[in-house]
């Protein structure tokens, strides 16, 4: 069992998974009020395995996760007023609203992106380490991803290339046991995903994903092998998530007593029991933990409810760099006005016209907020 | 000015930007030992070294992938599909991720990568391996594509793409490789993306022709000129995406009329898209109805006979202008539009 750290790191660690536990939990609340749109995927339970991971992690290491990152973000110290904003889809939000709930993004705090196609992120964490080899930089990409990326070509590729290069990727995978409603001896023909890269020549250990102790000693451990011998590494963490794959998921696929079963494994109380029995925290400060948690996620629904709606006249912004070599594109070659010379900010009528439609869709009566998106995701 | 071949031309844009800029390094399939597939990369393992031309195992999506990750971290990537064949298997990575991050992440990163994929028919390769997915790329928000058809163009576009902050599908065409052409010298000739050229000046029919079918519109233009004293301008668009509509429109407005050639399918085509920008933006000048030459809506076929059928060439290519001045339709065939279907 590895050992409890300081007063001050256990406080950080509890202070952390209280707050996505906490962000989480009106996350969906407010999906349920329709103030957050789209799929949301929840991470209650899984506290642990990310907290654990960034807090051996340095500032410099890349991160870059999957749907199911809000609170990879805050972990790695992303606001929780622009995550929030966010998923209510606004130009506070990390992504200013573009990407909504399942891409986050913080490249200032070298969270490199939560992304929507499964195994996608993959190449994407071998490429960021491919960079830090280049550079002969010894800093080290952590790719977290779910049991269900592990049966996509991506994995196979990825762990190939990755091996082969000597990329310094720590491959992390979260194992909740579900690739949706599909369980994980029902998708996957070998279940120990730990040795699912062995045949890469990537060795992986499983670890216990609800411990943060554990994720932090195991996790800290495979960062350092990465860092100095420059190589991949693969950790397979046994988590669970006490919520559907998205708020939209009617759990047919498991039993209510599996979910009462592992909320006895709570990452939270745990941990919470554990540095109470040592006394390295009082039940004060596990009190103010939650409070703060409470007022943090508080105040960001306040911030992200009064933050404003992407301007409309940004719709075109950002797709392009408009630069030396590409001096002018068409914001929309339907426009009758003559096209070069157009940037994002002088779009032509048409190209307005169609935002304002737009617009005049979001502010009225739109019966598909009643009427959620199917389980399909 | 050096005579140069397509390869070479291309060879050294990407060498002179290397000699540039330390974080252009390319990337792909046999690029390195083998120097190239179609020998494009010839020498540049000698100078560079295996850290800046890397061969890569046969994994399109994740070679793409990784690609746009260390352009996201910085580096500036020239990745090698080694055919558009197999460009398939990236458009994953190519459309979800390189072409929507810098969008979908509100500018707070960007994509400075070039994807490199020689494409076309004519070498009876038959259905897998002599697709043109010119109008595929085309149609991708946050793309910019580019399909140089002389080796002056190559060099100073494959340059630009290099220096360029946004994702380049840099379309080359497995005919053109061996093509000898001026080639500009200095190492800041380039080329800016949405600048059509017009090969050739004329003032009865607009002919708009991209990759080899550039070279199949020139040279009917001047057996136009030759056996039916029709003068036709031939017009180059070099880049789709941005696309030099201007330059289109304004030839357009002056010959009355327009006849688009293109190697690829015709549903949805490249064709497809300019007579319908032309349509609706310069219906007024238009004294015919816009003709398209296309590849025919087939899987290309391996007997030559069969592949060639399928391939536009000069004789299409007249045909078609012939219908724009006699105002009449161009007699229904395999390759020239889409028939029935």
């Amino acid at each position: 069992m590895a050992e409890l750290p300081d007063r001050q790191e256990s406080l950080e660690l509890l202070g952390r998974m209280c707050l996505i536990r906490r962000f989480e939990e009106e996350a969906g609340r407010q999906y349920q009020r329709a103030k957050a749109g789209g799929f949301l995927h929840l991470a209650i339970g899984e506290e642990a395995t990310i907290v654990g991971t960034t807090s051996v992690m340095r500032e410099d290491d890349y991160l870059i996760g999957t749907y199911r990152t809000h609170g990879h973000a805050l972990a790695r110290g992303t606001p929780a007023n622009e995550v929030m904003a966010e998923l209510f889809g606004r130009q506070t939000g990390t992504s200013g609203g573009r990407g909504g709930s399942m891409h986050i993004f913080d490249a200032g705090r070298r969270f490199m992106g939560g992304y929507g196609i499964v195994g996608g992120n993959l190449p994407l964490a071998a490429g960021l380490a491919l960079a830090s080899q280049y550079r002969d930089e010894d800093t080290v990409t952590v790719c977290m991803f779910g049991d269900g990326a592990s049966n996509t070509g991506n994995f196979g590729e990825t762990m190939n290339l990755a091996a082969l290069w000597k990329l310094p990727v720590l491959f992390l995978v979260e194992n909740n046991l579900y690739g949706m409603g599909t369980s994980l001896e029902r998708h996957s023909a070998v279940t120990d995903l730990s040795h699912k890269a062995a045949g890469y020549g990537i060795e992986g250990e499983r670890i216990d994903g609800m411990n943060v102790l554990e994720v932090r000693e195991r996790v800290g451990e495979h960062l350092e092998t990465v860092r100095s011998e420059g190589r991949p590494s693969l950790v397979e963490a046994f988590t669970y998530r006490y919520r559907g794959h998205s708020a939209a998921d009617p759990e047919v696929y498991r039993e209510k007593s599996e979910v009462e079963e592992w909320r006895e494994k709570d990452p939270i109380e745990n941990f919470i029991r554990l540095c109470c029995d040592q006394g390295v925290l009082s039940d004060d400060d596990v009190e103010a933990a939650r409070r703060e948690a409470d007022e943090t996620v508080e105040a960001a629904v306040k911030f992200a409810d009064e933050s404003p709606e992407p301007a409309l006249e940004s719709l075109y912004e950002e797709l392009y760099v408009v630069s030396e070599t590409m001096g002018w594109y068409a914001v929309d070659e339907r426009s009758p006005e003559p096209h070069r010379g157009e940037l994002g900010e002088d779009a032509p009528e048409l190209a307005r016209d169609l935002a304002e439609s737009g617009a005049a869709h979001a502010d009225g009566e739109d019966p598909e907020q009643q009427s959620r998106p199917g389980v399909r995701d | 000015m050096a005579e140069l071949r397509m390869r070479e031309a291309l060879r050294d844009a990407m060498a002179e930007e290397m000699r540039r800029d330390e974080s252009v390094f390319v990337m792909g399939e046999d690029v390195g030992v083998f120097q190239g597939a179609f020998k494009v990369t010839e020498g540049l393992l000698d100078e560079f070294g295996e850290k800046r031309i890397r061969d890569t195992p046969i994994s399109e999506n994740t070679i793409v992938g990784v690609g746009v990750g260390a352009a996201m971290a910085g580096l500036r990537p020239v990745v090698e599909l080694m055919t558009v064949n197999f460009s398939l298997l990236a458009l994953d990575q190519i459309v979800n991720h390189a072409a929507a991050i810098p969008y979908m992440f509100n500018g707070n990163v960007r994509v400075p990568m070039v994807i490199r994929m020689p494409g076309g028919g004519g070498h009876q390769l038959g259905p897998t391996h002599s697709h043109s997915f010119e109008a595929l790329y085309l149609q991708v928000p946050g793309l910019l594509v580019a399909c140089p058809s002389t080796p002056a163009d190559a060099k100073a576009l494959l340059k630009a793409s290099i220096r360029d902050e946004n994702p380049v599908i840099f379309i080359e065409h497995e005919s053109l490789y061996g093509i000898k052409g001026e080639v500009p010298e200095g190492e800041d000739e380039i080329l800016r993306f949405g600048e059509a050229a017009i090969r050739r000046e004329g003032s009865d029919v607009t002919i708009v022709g991209i990759l080899k079918m550039a070279h199949v519109a020139e040279r009917a233009a001047a057996e136009l000129e030759e056996e039916h004293g029709i003068s036709a301008e031939v017009i180059d668009p070099r880049t789709l995406r941005p696309l030099d509509l201007d330059t289109i429109l304004a030839s357009v407005k002056k010959t009355n009329r327009a006849v688009i050639v293109e190697e690829g399918w015709p549903h949805g085509g490249v064709g497809a898209n300019l007579s319908t920008l032309i349509t609706e933006q310069a219906f007024d000048y238009l004294d015919a109805p816009v003709q398209r030459v296309t590849g025919a809506d087939v899987h290309m076929p391996y007997s030559r006979r069969m592949e060639q059928a399928a391939i536009p060439h000069e004789e299409n290519v007249i045909e078609a202008v012939l219908a724009t001045t006699e105002g009449a339709f161009p007699p229904a065939g395999g390759n020239s539009g889409e028939g029935d279907s």
